[in-house]
């Protein structure tokens, strides 16, 4: 079992080696490249005296954002990397993997409101319409249902459309489509047509944009059978998201977080998609599972840097994969540091939380120590009132708290 | 260029579907087939001129009756073309016979809503479509399917419940599909449908437009209902459709009652064809129980798709004879209504045309019943003894790329996992 309390001057170790898992007997990683299409995930390890150390891998270099609003990185050192990459926003990381993909496959195209000459109302489709035309980067008329219905019998019919809503909440009028249509219509054809779709926008609590505005949509979709929900929430993984979401057979909800279209980060130059069934270790650590996505992430990582300093040292994982949950990272975490924290923007009630607390206890109950808490937004609509808005949310002070709770 | 529907194409172009076989013959003005006692007519201007504008209500016995006036002798089909429509009118209704007869005896199950009656708007449209031509329905789809193509068998079988049913006893009554027919479904919420029509349409446009598939015109038709005309995505599809010119037809099949809700009641104007021109599409009023009058009007419309001047709103006055499904008691209905409509029998008067103009003989169209009869016995029997679907057959289509269904614990995806499509494994 794993100390609790770490000495000052030790470092967290980066752990991809076997000797982590419990499963000595069973090779950890072989099956899973086959299917994988993952470049190496790379760590951010913090040392106890406070600096940043970023692990290379060769191919990319991830950034520790320590601000959930950030516009600017902490510079990296790309000296080790065999590509400099290019430094960019998560809005136009989006744009770029969907540019990317249209110009890789005539059959991608785009639908929804304001994408085309408007340029999308968080500028993902940004001059796309003009590169590839008014048809292929469609304006719609403001009818979700219909339009998302549009796309669901385009894609049955051969092509691969990306479905924009303007604000995810705007979605809950194509929940007809979405439910009946996209999720179920590949079963009861038979498996005769394939609804290869993406679903994508903004969601997630804003500044002050009032309750309507501001809905996490990823709790009422997730038992639509038969789809796929993925949450990016770094540049480099909303570019590999968007475009493996494009290329999958199956349709993909894409969840984007209105806070977090202008983070900034170095990605790679060369192609490459990051898997959707997957979840990304932001922090590899000993003491505490901390599964989290979207903008709590960095809610998290905040807390983590006073957790590191009051001498914790928390495994942050950003779970991306809403449905299905990855796990297996899960799961080699939770035999790990027998510990679960999950901290998400859902209301308590219904959430990917509740969801993840039930397959965590049916699959793990055996190697948690203590039960599993789970922070999560008030089940209240979001007030327009700032001081209200911030309480709705988690915030850092509540999961040090938590996690100082959960280590005792 | 929008000539369609004009009146100087109506009575300077006469048909060229000229009977080979017999002579030719005068159309009788006073036939009860061609008259009708509906009142609903909207005579239009002679100027049909079709702008994207303003769409043009025109209904359709009127021009038929101008044409019979008018003695030019030409007769709406062949010979080959009017057992063709018989074969398909008989064909949907000995099958919903027989599924009527197979729900009471309690082969199939759940809600079954069958189309008696209402045979002339599948035929008269569906059987002027090429192969790739799509069609969306609704739940009361099985004679889309048949019309479409679909075999007999693999849509009984879907009603059993059977992995050979077209698909593989997963859908049942409300969902069948087809891939290889283009029908893309049979539907249980109502309108859910039209905006999957409209998808294919925008589908055909943009083969054309941007993948350059210079030759590629295939229509798609959308069926339901009158219920339907007052649900929103029927009216977002007609903008849709109307705005970007998709290859579409929608066709309205008012058979005046939704479930139990007479159509009057539930509209404030009835009159539903009157809702095209508003978004900027022509309005057709037709009598759906006249097979030949729908297929003159399916033909222009699916015309003016095939060649990119955009969609039509088709209103088939129709009936069904039936209840909504074999569930519903139909005791809301005036006997003296459904007397009126029975005595408008489609396949009954289609026979009669036939016989007065001397497309076919008696013999040849009890042929075609025998030989419809033997289709669906073997239809029933093929359904019977085909395999229920295994426990192994419940994961199987839930994803397209079955990877969709994670990672498990142990680090594999659970598809690999051999005793996963037994459903064994925890999803």
């Amino acid at each position: 079992m794993a100390a609790i309390f770490h000495g000052v001057g030790a470092a967290a170790s980066l752990s991809l080696s076997p000797s982590n898992s419990f499963d000595s007997n069973k090779s950890v990683f072989s099956p899973r490249r086959s299917f994988s299409a993952r470049k190496g995930a790379s760590f951010a390890v913090v040392r106890s005296e406070g600096t940043v150390n970023l692990n290379l891998k060769g191919r990319r270099a991830q950034q520790l954002i320590s601000n959930a609003v950030a516009t600017t990185a902490d510079s990296i050192d790309a000296s080790s990397s065999s590509k400099p990459g290019h430094e960019l926003l998560l809005f136009e990381a989006l744009q770029e993997g969907l540019e990317e993909e249209m110009e890789r496959d005539p059959r991608v195209c785009v639908m929804g409101e304001d994408v085309g000459h408007y340029g999308g109302s968080y500028k993902v489709t940004k001059e796309l319409a003009k590169k590839f035309g008014d048809l292929r980067v469609l304006d719609t008329p403001i009818a979700e249902n219909s339009f998302t219905g549009m796309g669901i019998g385009a894609a049955m019919t051969g092509l691969r459309p990306v479905v924009e809503g303007m604000n995810m909440g705007f979605l809950l009028l194509a929940f007809n489509q979405i439910s009946n249509n996209c999720g179920m219509l590949h079963y009861t054809s038979g498996g005769q047509f394939t609804i290869p779709i993406v679903i994508r926008g903004p969601g997630g609590v804003g500044r002050q944009l009032g309750a309507e505005h501001s809905q996490r949509l990823e709790s009422y979709f997730q038992s639509i059978p038969g789809i796929q929900m993925v949450a990016c929430s770094t540049p480099y993984n909303a570019k590999g998201l968007m475009k493996a979401a494009i290329r999958s057979e199956n349709p993909v909800i894409l969840f984007e977080h209105v806070l977090l279209y202008n983070l900034k980060e170095r990605i790679p130059d060369e192609d490459y998609i990051c898997n959707l069934e997957e979840a990304e270790m932001v922090r590899p650590g000993e003491h505490v599972t901390i599964l989290t996505y979207s903008r709590m992430r960095y809610h998290v990582m905040q807390a983590a840097k006073t957790l590191v300093n009051k001498g914790y040292d928390p495994e942050v994982i950003d779970i991306r994969s809403l449905k299905p949950f990855d796990l297996y990272t899960i799961g080699n975490s939770v035999k790990k540091t027998h510990r679960v924290l999950i901290v998400e923007e859902c209301m308590r009630t219904g959430g990917i939380g509740a969801s993840l607390t039930a397959a965590i206890t049916e699959n793990f109950n055996d190697y948690l120590d203590a039960p599993i808490v789970c922070l999560s937004s008030q089940d209240v609509p979001t007030p327009y009132a700032g001081t209200l808005e911030e309480v709705t949310v988690v915030q850092p002070a509540q999961i040090v708290t938590a996690v100082e709770q959960l280590c005792k | 260029m929008s000539t369609a529907f004009s009146a100087a194409k109506f009575s300077t172009q006469p048909f060229s579907t000229i009977s080979h076989d017999s002579p030719l013959v005068f159309a009788k003005p006073t036939s009860q087939f061609f008259g009708s006692t509906r009142k609903l007519r909207l005579t239009s201007s002679s100027k049909f001129n079709l702008s994207r504008r303003s769409g043009t209500v025109v209904a359709v016995s009127d021009y038929v009756k101008q044409k019979t006036s008018k003695s030019t002798t030409s007769l709406l089909i062949t010979k080959e073309e009017g057992l063709e429509l018989y074969e398909d009118m008989v064909f949907g209704r000995a099958f919903e016979d027989m599924c009527a007869q197979m729900y009471y005896r309690g082969k199939m199950f759940g809600f079954v809503h069958l189309y008696n009656g209402q045979e002339a708007v599948s035929t008269g449209f569906i059987k002027l479509l090429k192969q790739q031509d799509s069609v969306v329905s609704t739940y009361r789809d099985h004679v889309h399917a048949l019309s479409k193509g679909v075999p007999a068998r693999a849509v009984m079988s879907e009603l059993f419940g059977k992995t050979t049913g077209c698909c593989r006893g997963q859908g049942g009554s409300m969902h069948m599909f087809s891939r290889e027919h283009n029908l893309l479904g049979g539907f249980a919420f109502i309108g859910e449908g039209i905006p999957i029509a409209t998808g294919a349409a925008f589908t055909s446009k943009y083969k054309r437009e941007v993948l350059k598939e210079a030759d590629c015109d295939h229509v798609t038709l959308a069926f339901f209902g009158d219920g339907t005309c007052n649900n929103g995505q029927f009216f977002e599809c007609l903008n849709m459709a109307a705005l970007w010119k998709l290859p579409i037809v929608f066709v309205v099949e008012n058979n005046l009652w939704a479930i139990g809700m007479s159509h009057s009641r539930a509209t404030s104007d009835p009159q539903i064809y009157k809702k095209g021109p508003a978004f900027g599409m022509p309005g057709i009023h037709v009598d759906g129980m006249d097979v030949l009058k729908v297929r003159e009007v399916a033909k222009e419309a699916i015309g003016r798709a095939r060649r990119g001047e955009g969609p039509t709103l088709v209103e088939c006055e129709t009936y069904r004879f039936r209840g909504h499904s074999l569930a519903d008691p139909d005791e809301l209905r005036d006997p003296a209504e459904k007397d009126h409509y029975a005595a408008r029998d489609p396949i009954r008067a289609l026979k009669k045309y036939l016989i007065e103009n001397s497309l076919a003989s008696e013999a040849e169209l009890k042929a075609i019943d025998k030989k419809i009869d033997e289709v669906v016995e073997d239809a029933v029997e093929f359904a019977d003894e085909s395999p229920i679907p295994a426990r192994s057959q419940l994961l199987e289509n839930v994803f397209a790329d079955p990877r969709g269904f994670g990672i498990g614990p142990d680090g594999r995806y659970r598809c690999e996992d051999p005793k996963f499509t037994e459903g064994t494994a925890r999803v």
